[in-house]
């Protein structure tokens, strides 16, 4: 018998590697260009507002007509304001998270309650701040409030939160469950124990990318709790409050005469604080993962 | 004594398909009951019918009498919780819960209500030790369960449902992920256990049948084919299909 030759190992042919090359090449470029954007966003934003933080801009009030002075009012509002909706969104979504992905039986009714979670999160923010209107300041008649503006907000950071958690139950094993009933546990026993904590930093990540979301909306708050100026610090839930994102709109747009680098500070510091919420949630995301025995 | 009671069992999934016919077997107390034979026989079907674990799986319909302490565990009136409690399970895959050693043995206890730490640290070193695994762990109970190798993974799952103290240990391929020599670990733990609870062991191979039995039980596609002492089954089988299952003609 004739042993055949042994032959050089085929990767491709000369046209099949530079296609190859130029495919890679055009990939890179695409990922280069949808990051550009944001280091270019970034970046002006940083060298056009630098200059204008100040401890004195941090921590003062707008004086002159907003012309000068400093935002205090509009960054303790937004604070405020993400916290409201934290206090509202939070309990809700996961508690609503828990019922989807560990109790409800999979029939018609529970994937139409699914489908309406996913299509909510769809809904134009502007819709939310005449909903919340409506409801919340009209209704109920919270007026314009901080009440009214976190409810609203709540309302609409409620699908993110949701759906992510849900994910986040999801990815548990179900080897776990099947141990913990194994062992005697009840359902919410082995929710509580088992499966929550270790769905929990996946939720966390969910909860602060839907408030980092909540924290930039302005429409929604626009109907619901944003004053145009105030001269002091909103004292009870139900004030309205100044806001960053509802601030750079009327410093941009309202007010003429209005120095440039007050709205690039402004800008920097909702951006400052959105990125941040962000940083935040990416090392909890990361720890976790480095920590998940699965 | 017959610590089951096995009465005209079947078990259907919602596909249609028989996983389970007309089982009839009665369980002796402080023996090794062996459930063997080919895959999808139906042997895990069993034990999970025995402490209702198959309730989690969605459209099975169960139909017969489990007897277990003159009742019906069947019975929709059932208390599963303590039934599950008298009748603990261990898995194929060691599983331990993503906590501590510790905790993976408390766990159980903790469930019951009980927060004594006194009683859990005794709980939790009494079933360490039945398990055979105290002189490994005693110095590290605090580290995740899961930095444990995959033989001592699996005799912490055999510690945690000791330290609910059941009547019954029911086993599905427990050694079937290990290596010999933890194989020959739990297999030898599984003789001193008897003493003092009823083993239900499905191997994972026959030999591990023959080596453990005390009676034992040979299951094909779902049907009890035959039933009897370990001796018997794997020296003078009845059926013929037993006896060429056991010298290895299918399977």
């Amino acid at each position: 018998m004739n042993l055949a030759k042994p032959r050089k190992l085929v990767v491709g042919t000369k046209a099949n590697l530079r296609s190859e090359r130029l495919g890679f090449a055009a990939l890179t470029l695409v990922t280069l260009l949808t990051v550009a954007p944001i280091v270019l966003i970034v970046g002006y934003i940083l060298v056009k507002g630098l200059p204008a933080i100040s401890w004195e801009f941090l921590t003062g009030f707008p004086k002159n007509g907003m012309r000068s002075g400093g935002i205090l009012p509009a960054i303790i509002g937004t604070l405020y304001l993400t916290l409201g909706t934290a206090v509202f969104s939070i309990p809700l979504g996961v508690a609503a998270a828990i019922y989807i992905a560990e109790y409800a039986p999979d029939n018609r009714w529970t994937r139409l309650i699914r489908i309406a979670i996913i299509n909510l999160a769809g809904i134009p923010s502007v819709v939310y701040g005449l909903f919340g209107f409506g409801l919340f300041v009209i209704f109920l008649r919270f007026g314009t409030s901080i009440l009214a503006a976190s409810l609203t907000l709540a309302i609409m950071t409620l699908p993110v939160i949701i759906s992510t958690a849900e994910e986040a139950l999801r990815a548990v094993p179900s080897s776990f469950r099947v141990v913990s009933v194994s062992l005697g546990g009840t359902r919410w026993q082995t929710v509580w124990r088992v499966v929550l904590p270790q769905a929990v930093p996946g939720i966390l990540t969910g909860v602060i990318l839907g408030l980092e979301r909540a924290a930039g909306e302005t429409a929604p708050i626009l109907f619901t709790g944003a004053a145009f100026f105030l001269p002091r610090l909103p004292n009870s839930p139900f004030d309205a409050t100044m806001a960053l994102p509802y601030h750079i709109f009327v410093i941009s747009t309202q007010v003429p005469g209005m120095p440039l680098q007050i709205q690039y500070g402004t800008v920097l510091v909702l951006l400052a604080f959105v990125l941040g919420m962000n940083l935040i949630a990416s090392v909890i995301r990361s720890r976790a993962r480095a920590r998940r025995q699965w | 004594m017959d610590t089951f009671q096995i009465e005209h069992l079947s078990v259907t999934y919602s596909d249609g398909t028989e996983s389970l016919r007309d089982i009839n077997l009665a369980v002796q107390a402080n023996q090794v009951t062996v459930l063997f034979g080919p895959a999808g026989g139906g042997k895990s079907t069993l034990l999970r019918s025995l402490n209702r674990l198959n309730d989690l799986d969605l459209g099975v319909k169960v139909s017969g009498r489990v007897i277990f302490h003159d009742q019906d565990v069947l019975a929709a009136t059932t208390d599963v919780i303590a039934l599950r409690r008298k009748v603990g399970i261990v898995f194929a895959r060691p599983t331990p819960l993503p906590l501590t050693i510790y905790q993976n043995i408390s766990y159980g206890l903790e469930l019951t209500g009980e927060k004594r730490k006194q009683q859990l640290d005794q709980a939790v070193e009494a079933a360490l030790r039945q398990a055979d695994l105290w002189e490994e762990v005693s110095d590290r109970l605090n580290d995740p369960a899961n930095s444990l190798s995959g033989g001592q993974q699996q005799r912490l799952c055999i510690a945690r449902v000791l330290a609910l103290q059941p009547e019954v240990i029911l086993l599905d391929e427990p050694t079937s992920a290990l290596d010999p020599i933890s194989t020959a670990k739990i297999e030898s733990s599984l003789k001193q256990l008897k003493q003092d609870y009823t083993i239900i062991l499905a191997p994972h191979n026959t030999q591990q049948a023959a080596r453990a039995a005390d009676f034992a039980a040979f299951f094909l596609q779902g049907e009890l084919i035959e039933y009897g002492p370990g001796k018997e089954i794997f020296t003078h089988p009845k059926d013929k299909r037993t006896l060429e299952y056991i010298e290895g003609r299918y399977g």
